[in-house]
């Protein structure tokens, strides 16, 4: 079967320490009929949106990444442009709105570019999980499953940036269930998890990371409390702050539990069959889940 | 907390760059507390985000140039989304932050990073974009 080519956007996460939310991403598109390609010459997306009104330095370096999807875009033939970094994605997608809204602005952007052409405003950013429901279609992705996460009991967590602001959101901001439709279809066993929507520290984890570990400690057990083997998540600094963040977590609080992070391509990945290191990487994880995992690995 | 009125916050030129650079009408909020009740940040901060608009309505940025609160927001846009008025709150906390990052200071000093290697780029990006001028 020949592959459809749609534009990807890694970002730099996904480089290194995310390695294995690239892969498990790229490779599980593979098996849908997608060839996620890497859209050419892309840039860092600048993490957070700049909410600075009188400032535009925070939308250039989105807006030149969207004018080189509008380029490749045509080349392929498809407008598209995949993310699955949470922040890439809401980075991405809010420059889009953005300059639409406020013509000034890339009116601004597109004077102060010397070499690139203007933006046309055609590139439509989704989120994986978008295009896994919108795109491809639940049911086309149960006929994949090899193997059913049956038994696996998996608390979803959006974090922030998939659901806020409202512009962005990729499902209802206070009772998401995208994710959870997913994971059902995958096999796996849903918990209810209250705190799916809740911030997880964010950036400061590089500077405060005793109030992170203080969201790891609560997150990770009401998780469990709710009866979760593993939390997935779909952000790589959610990720490392639910699954490296363990580590001060467990100095602070004695009666921490540890508890295996995944991302849910990783879980897809799984269901689908692809079990390799080369795909899953899980050198990549603080806490292991290949025990939790490893009856279907 | 005390509160004092300092000065007509229509008057008063730091109000008016929150203003400016929220693009917020912060005279809009009457104290609802929505947001410092969803707020997953408000047990560390100093300052309740429904106060930071008290002392701004009440001409009083001083204290709030002195608050740990902007720099414990971790811009999650919970208390934004929910506003009854539509106040972008996390738009004002930058607002404030912004305030002190344009006059050269660095809350965060890159040097002194601990773990850079280990740390995923984006949480540098984003903690050095929020942080540092």
């Amino acid at each position: 079967m020949e592959l459809k080519k749609v534009m990807f956007y890694p970002g730099c996460t996904l480089k290194g320490v995310a390695k294995n939310l690239e892969d498990s991403t790229v490779e599980s598109a593979k098996v849908l009929g997608y060839d996620f390609v890497e859209l050419p010459g892309w840039t860092c997306c600048g993490a957070v949106y700049g909410l600075a009104q009188d400032s535009v330095k925070f939308t250039l370096a989105n807006v030149r990444n969207l004018i080189k999807a509008q380029n490749y875009g045509k080349e392929i033939g498809d407008n598209r442009v995949i993310a699955v970094c949470s922040m890439c994605y809401n980075n991405l997608r809010r420059a889009h709105i953005d300059v639409m809204k406020n013509r000034d602005k890339l009116k601004t952007l597109d004077l102060f570019m010397d070499e690139e052409v203007d933006y046309e405003g055609n590139i439509n950013v989704l989120h994986y999980l978008q295009f896994l429901k919108n795109d491809v279609g639940f049911d086309k992705i149960a006929e994949k499953v090899k193997k059913p996460l049956k038994g696996l009991k998996v608390a979803p967590y959006y974090g922030c940036l998939l659901l806020r602001p409202d512009e962005v959101a990729i499902d209802n901001r206070e009772d998401p269930h995208i994710l959870e439709q997913l994971l059902e279809i995958l096999g796996a066993e849903v918990v209810d998890y209250p705190l799916k929507n809740e911030c997880c520290g964010s950036y400061h984890t590089v500077d405060k990371k005793e109030i992170v570990s203080e969201r790891t400690y609560k997150l990770v057990n009401v998780a469990r409390e709710m009866g979760a083997d593993v939390i997935a998540t779909s952000c790589p600094l959610c990720f490392f702050n639910l699954d490296k963040r363990q580590e001060i977590t467990k100095q602070r609080h004695g009666d921490f539990q540890h508890m295996p992070i995944v991302y849910f391509t990783q879980l897809m990945a799984i269901a689908f069959g692809l079990t390799s290191q080369d795909v899953l990487h899980f050198e990549k994880h603080y806490i292991s889940p290949e025990e939790v995992l490893r009856k279907w690995l | 907390m005390k509160y004092t009125i300092k000065e007509d916050p229509h008057k008063n030129e730091l109000v008016q760059k929150v203003i400016e650079i929220s693009g917020e009408n912060i005279f809009a909020c009457y104290q609802c507390g929505r947001c410092s009740s969803g707020c997953p940040m408000a047990e560390f901060m100093d300052v309740l985000p429904n106060q930071v608009f008290m002392f701004l309505q009440e001409g009083d940025v001083d204290t709030l140039l002195q608050a740990k609160t902007p720099w414990i927001c971790a811009a999650c846009f919970t208390c934004t989304v929910r506003c009854p008025v539509g106040l972008d709150l996390a738009a004002v906390m930058e607002a404030i932050r912004e305030l002190q990052l344009r006059k050269n200071y660095d809350y965060v000093d890159p040097y002194k990073v601990e773990e850079r290697g280990e740390l995923p780029p984006i949480a540098l990006v984003s903690n050095f974009r929020k942080f540092t001028p």
